[in-house]
């Protein structure tokens, strides 16, 4: 039997959330025993090849884009994962939530003392993805099946949650490493 | 010697004074039951429901009802533990609680409650409300994280015995209002106990925050409750 397949992406998160997964330290040997990756900034890899066992999400969504590699990993994976508070409430990029888009826009972009008055432009450029109205949990773009909290998640909070995963027993969390912060 | 009251908790026989509440004589006897908006020497008031106990079939807040003789109180069932739980997510989801930025995460009881609960996820969708921050010259108010527990309300007060915190419009509008002037005139040290009333991250002392390291914190390593817990354990052991 092949092995099952383990894809990754960093929506709107700060790559936190991937550092935590690379802080399992020397278990990523054994990881990699149990597991391949797909597409992942880990291997680099850009699309997915084949489907996908567990999709892991580190950040929620804030704009088109995040929303198009979240949809395109519902419909790979067959597990999905939201990996710390981004994925699952939006975290810091959701700070802005409670302000109106366009007053976010401005302050930053043509009222922050660093902007040159005479460059101040809210950017527009059509190759930029579009941002939305607010910051997504990613539960509320798809369905997830799974959230891990932290910022980021305890590195042994993620092994341990995959290897539940992989052994198909129930998740046993100590209280020392389920946090929120 | 007072004649105590015989009554159950789970099935466990415990004994209680006679008017003590259901909370109060829980705690005596080893048995936690999580409370948020009550504070040791306040008066309860049960507004949050989190101590919600089933006795009878019925809800009753366990920090306002005495006990009576013979009552049979269900605490740690499937179903009284899904219903404090949902509180606790309704509660996240009405403010905005970015706990990775609070100074009272690891110390804030409203946090050690989901820790307790393995709260993953709120099973609600967030609100994500437009909430202001007021600032005062020893302490900061910051209506975000405020769970309108009303501990500031019944606890706070000048040493004339007058109010300086006060709930202020009704349901989804309520929040807490600051007597400014009074807030103005506050030292430090009523900073400080103001901050230690409150059981979230509402309240904040100016210029102390993240003092206790990660690691020091009040719910690092042992959830909230297992205090009450461990003193009857104490007991059995001996
Ligand atoms: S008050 Fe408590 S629950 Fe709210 S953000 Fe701060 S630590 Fe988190
Ligand atoms: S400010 Fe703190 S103590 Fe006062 S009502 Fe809000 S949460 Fe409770």
């Amino acid at each position: 039997m092949s092995k099952p397949v383990i894809a990754t992406a960093s929506l709107a998160g700060c790559f936190g959330c991937h550092m935590s997964i690379l802080d399992i330290d020397e278990r990523i040997l054994d990881l990699i025993e149990l597991v391949e990756f797909d597409k992942s900034p880990i291997d680099d890899i850009k699309n997915f090849s084949r489907p996908v066992d567990i999709g892991l999400i580190e950040g929620g969504c804030c704009n088109s884009e995040n929303v198009e590699v979240l949809r395109a990993f519902r419909k790979n994976c067959r597990i999905l994962i939201s990996v710390g508070e981004c994925a699952i409430m939006g975290g810091l990029p959701a700070m802005r939530n409670t302000i109106p888009l366009r007053e976010c826009l401005e302050e930053a972009y043509l009222h922050s003392p660093t902007v040159a008055p005479e460059d101040a432009v809210i950017p527009h450029d059509e190759e930029l993805p579009l941002i939305l109205n607010r910051a997504y949990p990613c539960h509320e773009i798809v369905k997830v099946d799974y959230f891990l909290p932290g910022c980021p998640p305890n590195a042994d909070l993620i092994w341990e949650a995959l290897t539940a995963l992989l052994q198909g027993r129930p998740l046993k969390i100590d209280y020392p490493i389920l946090k929120y912060d | 010697m007072p004649e105590k009251i015989k009554f159950f908790i789970d099935g466990k026989e415990c004994l209680a004074e006679r008017g003590q509440t259901i909370y109060e004589a829980a705690k005596a006897n080893g048995v936690y039951i999580p409370i948020l908006c009550h504070f040791e020497g306040l008066k309860p008031v049960g507004s949050c429901r989190i101590c919600s106990v089933r006795v009878n079939g019925r809800w009753m807040a366990s920090c306002t009802q005495p006990v009576t003789e013979g009552m049979m109180v269900e605490n740690q069932t499937p179903e009284v533990e899904e219903y404090r739980k949902a509180i606790i997510e309704m509660l996240f989801v009405e403010g905005n609680h970015f706990c990775p930025t609070c100074e009272k995460s690891g110390n804030c009881e409203l946090q050690a409650l989901a820790y307790r609960y393995q709260i993953m996820v709120p099973r609600f969708p967030y609100l994500f409300p437009r909430k202001d921050v007021e600032a005062f010259p020893t302490f900061l108010l910051d209506h975000n994280r405020c769970v309108q527990c009303r501990r500031c309300v019944r606890a706070i007060e000048t040493k004339d015995g007058r109010k300086i915190f006060a709930m202020k419009n009704r349901s989804g509008q309520v929040r807490i209002n600051v007597d400014r002037k009074l807030a103005a005139k506050m030292s430090e040290e009523e900073a400080q106990k103001a901050m230690e009333i409150c059981p979230v991250g509402a309240i904040l002392k100016k210029e102390v925050g993240f003092k206790v390291p990660i690691g020091k914190r009040k719910y690092d390593f042992k959830p909230i409750g297992s205090e009450i817990e461990e003193k009857s354990e104490g007991v059995k052991n001996e």
